[in-house]
């Protein structure tokens, strides 16, 4: 692949999340009724009845279960960017936060496809390279399947 | 009050990937619409065009560019843009206009020119619009979201990937010979699980293709139909274009995450049985009253939760209504008569419109060999990205 330890890694997206040994999510929480956002929210409360304005960022659950999954036999289409040439299927999970009560989707991290995953299973979160170019390695937020995490 | 607006003439121009410009399409189903209706071009009133966001310029204001082609005649014009659901968002418009006396002959015309393979955002670097971002940071398609869905149906209710096939089967025998689809093929169970996976469990004859085509529908007040003899009015009871109640728990196209429930409980009702609902009351029509139901299969699993949301059945009965034969054509009620999408692929702007044709069809005893037989009462569904909601009730 021609990478070195030496590129930087920097986030695909800016301040959705952290990228150091513990990551999370980063969302924001209105002050005015609790409600957590991710994407973080701006401006304006999206409760109905809440006219909140004000918002603290709040790092979400680093693990959750599995809603539902799937994955991607074929290429997507720019804007996204493979990682690989040539294309390497991978899957995705849309995962239950229980403390949130909210769903995210995400991708699954490298070297795990649907057959490791079932509804209502663990995953946690990890930070993985999405693509990279001459310079950098451009880092992305993944679900991890717990079990996994153990034996590895 | 609702039945103060009747359908005087549908038409359509033949689903395919012909390539021409979608305006050609919408003037030819607009003309084949008129004829059908028996009204003359000048005596429209209204325009009212969805859009197309893949066709530049023409296709943001796709109501004037329909009525330009038409050759201009001073009628007033609206264009409309809700993703799926902008047929019937323009259905509304020009709906509501009738019902408010400002008109009495109103035209409604959706056309699209589409290009191959997976529907991508549109060009440009936006980092701020989810859309773009979800393929940027995720590679999800739409696929994506229709299988998710597709293996939590397998989950929650023991659904297979047969059930799944059976879906597409029975819609590919139903289209077979639709004049105006795309697809006139009958698939065996055997030969759609052979297709090629694509977002698991969802393989390539399941999940609806992109097409070009074009469908209008000519909207009456009853009053103008009955004094120009208009033949087979049929009645619109109701248009439902209701949003998501808050908070929206199930993950939608094309976010990255649900509502957080933590302030706020459940919403009573999951958002696309809330479209089917509000139709029904509106029309004062309930699920047991219809003949048949015309409804968004952008996957052959969405089929069967479309069957529950818009009342068919229980939640995690559909299934069993699938393999009763309850929803094929000769069944209690025929689902996607037309082929659904599945036979047409979808071409965005007329695809709600062309719901409504084929029920049209149908209500009128026109539907050929896939007539459902005596159909008095029929509902189209469907949901636009973002939280459009789409349904049409249509009766005699």
């Amino acid at each position: 692949m021609g990478e070195t330890a030496s590129k930087l890694r920097v986030p695909a997206v800016e301040g959705w999340f952290t990228i150091d040994d513990n990551p999370a999510l980063v969302g924001n929480r209105c002050t005015s009724c609790g409600t957590v956002f991710f994407p973080k929210a701006s401006n304006f409360c999206r409760n109905p009845d809440c006219s909140g304005d004000a918002f603290e960022d709040t790092e979400l659950s680093r693990s959750g279960r599995i809603w539902s999954f799937t994955d991607a036999q074929y290429q997507p289409p720019p804007p996204y960017i493979p990682h690989t040439d040539p294309y390497v299927p991978f899957a995705l999970a849309a995962v239950e936060l229980e403390a949130e009560q909210m769903v995210v989707l995400g991708q699954i991290a490298d070297g795990f496809g649907v057959a490791d995953l079932s509804v209502g299973a663990k995953v946690d979160l990890v930070i993985e390279t999405l693509y990279s170019d001459d310079e950098k390695e451009y880092v992305v937020y993944r679900w991890k399947p717990a079990a996994a995490e153990v034996s590895s | 009050m609702s039945a103060d607006v009747v359908v005087a003439g549908v038409g359509m121009h033949p689903w395919g990937k012909w390539g021409r410009n979608f305006v050609e399409y919408g003037v030819a189903a607009a003309r084949v619409a008129l004829a059908d209706a028996g009204v003359a071009w000048r005596d429209v009133q209204l325009v009212s065009g969805a859009d197309t966001m893949r066709n530049g310029y023409p296709g943001y204001v796709s109501g004037a560019t329909f009525a330009q082609a038409l050759g201009w005649t001073g009628a007033r014009v609206a264009s409309s843009y809700a993703a799926c659901a902008s047929g019937a968002t323009a259905l509304e418009v020009a709906r509501a206009e009738i019902l408010a006396g400002r008109c009495e002959v109103a035209l409604v015309v959706g056309a699209d020119t589409t290009p191959k393979g997976f529907l991508a955002p549109n060009a440009g670097d936006r980092p701020d619009d989810p859309d773009w971002l979800r393929f940027r940071l995720l590679g999800a398609t739409n696929p994506t979201y229709f299988a998710l869905y597709a293996r939590r149906r397998m989950a929650l209710y023991g659904a297979t990937e047969e059930d799944f096939a059976l879906v597409r089967a029975k819609n590919g025998r139903h289209g077979l010979d639709n004049p105006n689809a795309r697809y006139r093929k009958a698939f065996t169970v055997e030969e759609i699980l052979d297709s090629a996976m694509v977002a698991d469990p969802l393989r390539l004859l399941e999940i609806c293709a992109t097409s070009d085509g074009g469908a209008a529908v000519v909207l009456t007040s009853a009053d103008w139909a009955a004094k120009h003899g208009v033949a087979k009015p049929v009645a619109v009871r109701a248009v439902s274009t209701v949003t998501p109640a808050f908070p929206q728990t199930v993950i939608e196209m094309p976010n990255f995450s649900t509502d957080s429930g933590v302030a706020v409980p459940d919403a009573v009702m999951p958002f696309k049985s809330a479209i089917a609902h509000a139709a029904y009351e509106e029309a004062g029509i309930g699920p047991e009253d219809l003949s048949l139901a015309e409804v968004y299969d952008l996957s052959s699993a969405l089929e069967l939760d479309w069957y529950e949301d818009i009342g068919l059945c229980k939640a995690g009965e559909a299934e069993r209504l699938l393999h009763d034969g309850d929803t094929t054509i000769g069944g209690r009620i025929p689902v996607n008569p037309s082929g659904g999408l599945a036979c047409f692929g979808e071409a965005v702007p007329a695809q709600a419109l062309a719901q409504v044709c084929e029920v049209v069809w149908q209500l009128r005893g026109q539907a050929g060999a896939r007539q459902v037989e005596g159909a008095t009462a029929g509902i189209t569904a469907n949901q636009g990205l973002f939280g459009h909601g789409s349904s049409v009730l249509l009766a005699i």
